[in-house]
């Protein structure tokens, strides 16, 4: 579904995907789930941060692939990294010592806490959908310098509350991830196709920072499960530029 | 030892019914034609272990071949979910599964304890998440000499534990490469092991990457190209992400998938 289009020019899952690359810095060493994460973080490659690292879980490190990745163990991704190391390496060596600055997430289900669902909807036991499950999740969000999260927008998706934990965002508020003693920051940011939230630096709440083109708060609102804060000083996210799409553009159309 | 077994003799002789079985192969390498083996041998009441239950593992538990799951993602990559596996999980077709749920760095270190001859493995991880309240294989534990709370989780020793890999020497050593995942922990923390592989040659060459297993440390070699299909051998076959779009129709439908089974049942090992 794309929506929050004020133009014909792109599309929001466009918007979103250049959003989220726009959070990732030059040299940063960043840990990629598949997915929108690996698009966004690929965008970034080819802007502004040709010096970032990416590290994927299958145990490819510093991978610089020429099309999008079909899944986490594609071929590409081991051709072109620095290293290859197995799984047991890349999550203790890598992650768990704490040498990832950015973890780059998707989700199923997030809350206001930026805690993210991806195991079940319903009672663990007796679940009305079963969802895949943990995979690298929760030690990227617990091990990494800080986490991005990227989905689309939706009460099924920003919900109230959720089934079940899978991995960690701000817990039940501010002090809960040093309280735990977690080493990581937790998540920064939360991009949507519909706009940008982050944490309150006072409550660890998510609060809309930055609308997306013809996207107003109300829609935001409307599609967030819990009475969502808006920054007072919320911006408008800067549109898609020509040179981003055309990159994402490319990007997909090898893929 | 290394023997070379056909992979008929080789599931024949080591898998049984009601062992812990593991096919291990991170995306790459998955060991497909010995899962296909396994159902047409009709091996019952199987505890799975896999990090990623993938394809292979929708079919097995499809087949009705496993009574539990031990994994850490269970989806098909980049398409979906693994429908076989949620009829089992949410209405108990063709038969309850059970599932014992980790998250990958969890499964990695129950993996690297096995192998090491350990009871347990140490981690950062699982904290403040749900998984510790519904897995019982997830215990706190402090460190002794600084105090810090850390998370054990058991070592995985499984019966047999099964690999591709591309290439055994005449010996019966084995290398692999690519992306390495733990197949290596999986052989060696397993009673047994069978690797099936791409082909046969001389002499292992030397690689940047390769991981060369001594024919001493596995059980039984099975020569079987294309093995790993529809995931693929770095440097021998791509993977066919068509075949695992194609799945997601096969699993979603009880009748289509009896189908394929029925396929596979037929098919020559």
């Amino acid at each position: 579904m794309s929506r929050g289009n004020d133009n014909g020019q792109w599309t929001s899952d466009e918007m979103m995907t250049v959003a989220a690359a726009r959070e990732l810095g030059d040299e940063a060493v960043c840990f990629v789930g598949i997915g929108l994460p690996s698009t966004a973080a690929n965008v970034a490659r080819r802007m502004h941060a040709p010096n970032a690292v990416l590290i994927y879980e299958s145990g490819c490190i510093g991978s610089r692939p020429d099309h999008l990745p079909a899944s986490i163990g594609d071929g590409v991704l081991s051709e072109s990294a620095v290293a290859n190391v197995g799984v047991v390496e890349i999550f203790s060596y890598w992650l768990q010592a704490g040498r990832i600055d950015v973890g780059f997430l998707g989700a199923a289900q997030i809350d206001r806490f930026a805690n993210i669902n991806t195991t079940v909807i319903g009672p663990y036991d007796a679940p009305s959908v079963r969802l895949p499950g943990a995979g690298g999740a929760p030690e990227i969000a617990a091990n990494c310098g800080e986490v991005i999260i990227t989905l689309r927008h939706s009460r099924r998706a920003f919900v109230e509350e959720l089934d079940f934990v899978t991995s960690l965002g701000h817990g039940t508020g501010n002090g809960c991830r040093e309280q735990l003693g977690l080493r990581g920051q937790g998540p920064s940011a939360v991009i949507s196709d519909l706009g940008v939230l982050r944490p309150d630096p006072a409550t660890k709440e998510l609060k809309l920072t930055s609308v997306h083109p013809g996207v107003s708060v109300d829609d935001v609102r409307d599609a967030t499960g819990w009475d969502l804060q808006v920054a007072d000083n919320y911006e408008v996210t800067p549109a898609p530029t020509f040179e981003e799409l055309t990159v994402l553009r490319k990007l997909k159309a090898v893929s | 030892m290394g023997e070379f077994l056909s992979l008929r003799e080789a599931v024949a002789r080591y898998v049984e019914d009601g062992q812990t079985l593991a096919l291990e192969g991170f995306t790459h390498l998955i060991p497909f034609a010995a899962g296909h083996e396994i159902i047409r041998q009709q091996r019952r009441d199987l505890t799975l272990v896999r990090m990623t239950p993938d394809l292979v593992y929708d079919q097995l538990i499809g087949a009705g071949c496993a009574r539990k799951l031990i994994f850490g993602w269970g989806g098909n990559p980049g398409v979906g979910s693994l429908h076989r596996m949620r009829d089992a999980v949410e209405n108990q077709f063709p038969r309850p599964l059970e599932v014992e749920e980790h998250s990958h760095a969890g499964l990695a270190e129950r993996w690297r304890a096995g192998a090491a001859g350990l009871p347990f493995g140490v981690l950062r991880g699982y904290v403040g998440t749900s998984l510790a309240d519904h897995t019982k294989t997830i215990a706190s534990i402090s460190c002794p000499f600084t105090g810090e709370e850390l998370t054990a989780v058991p070592a995985i020793n499984p019966d047999v534990g099964i690999i591709h890999a591309q290439q055994a020497d005449r010996d019966g050593n084995v290398m692999y490469w690519g992306i390495t995942g733990v197949q290596k922990e999986c052989v060696l923390a397993s009673c047994h092991s069978i690797v099936t592989v791409e082909e046969v040659v001389d002499e292992l060459a030397v690689r940047t990457g390769g991981v060369v297993l001594p024919a001493w440390a596995v059980d039984a070699v099975a020569v079987v190209p294309g093995g790993a299909h529809p995931s693929y051998a770095h440097d021998y076959s791509d993977r066919d992400n068509d075949f695992y779009a194609a799945w997601d129709p096969i699993g979603r439908s009880r009748d289509a998938f009896a189908e394929w089974l029925a396929g596979v049942v037929e098919g020559e090992s």
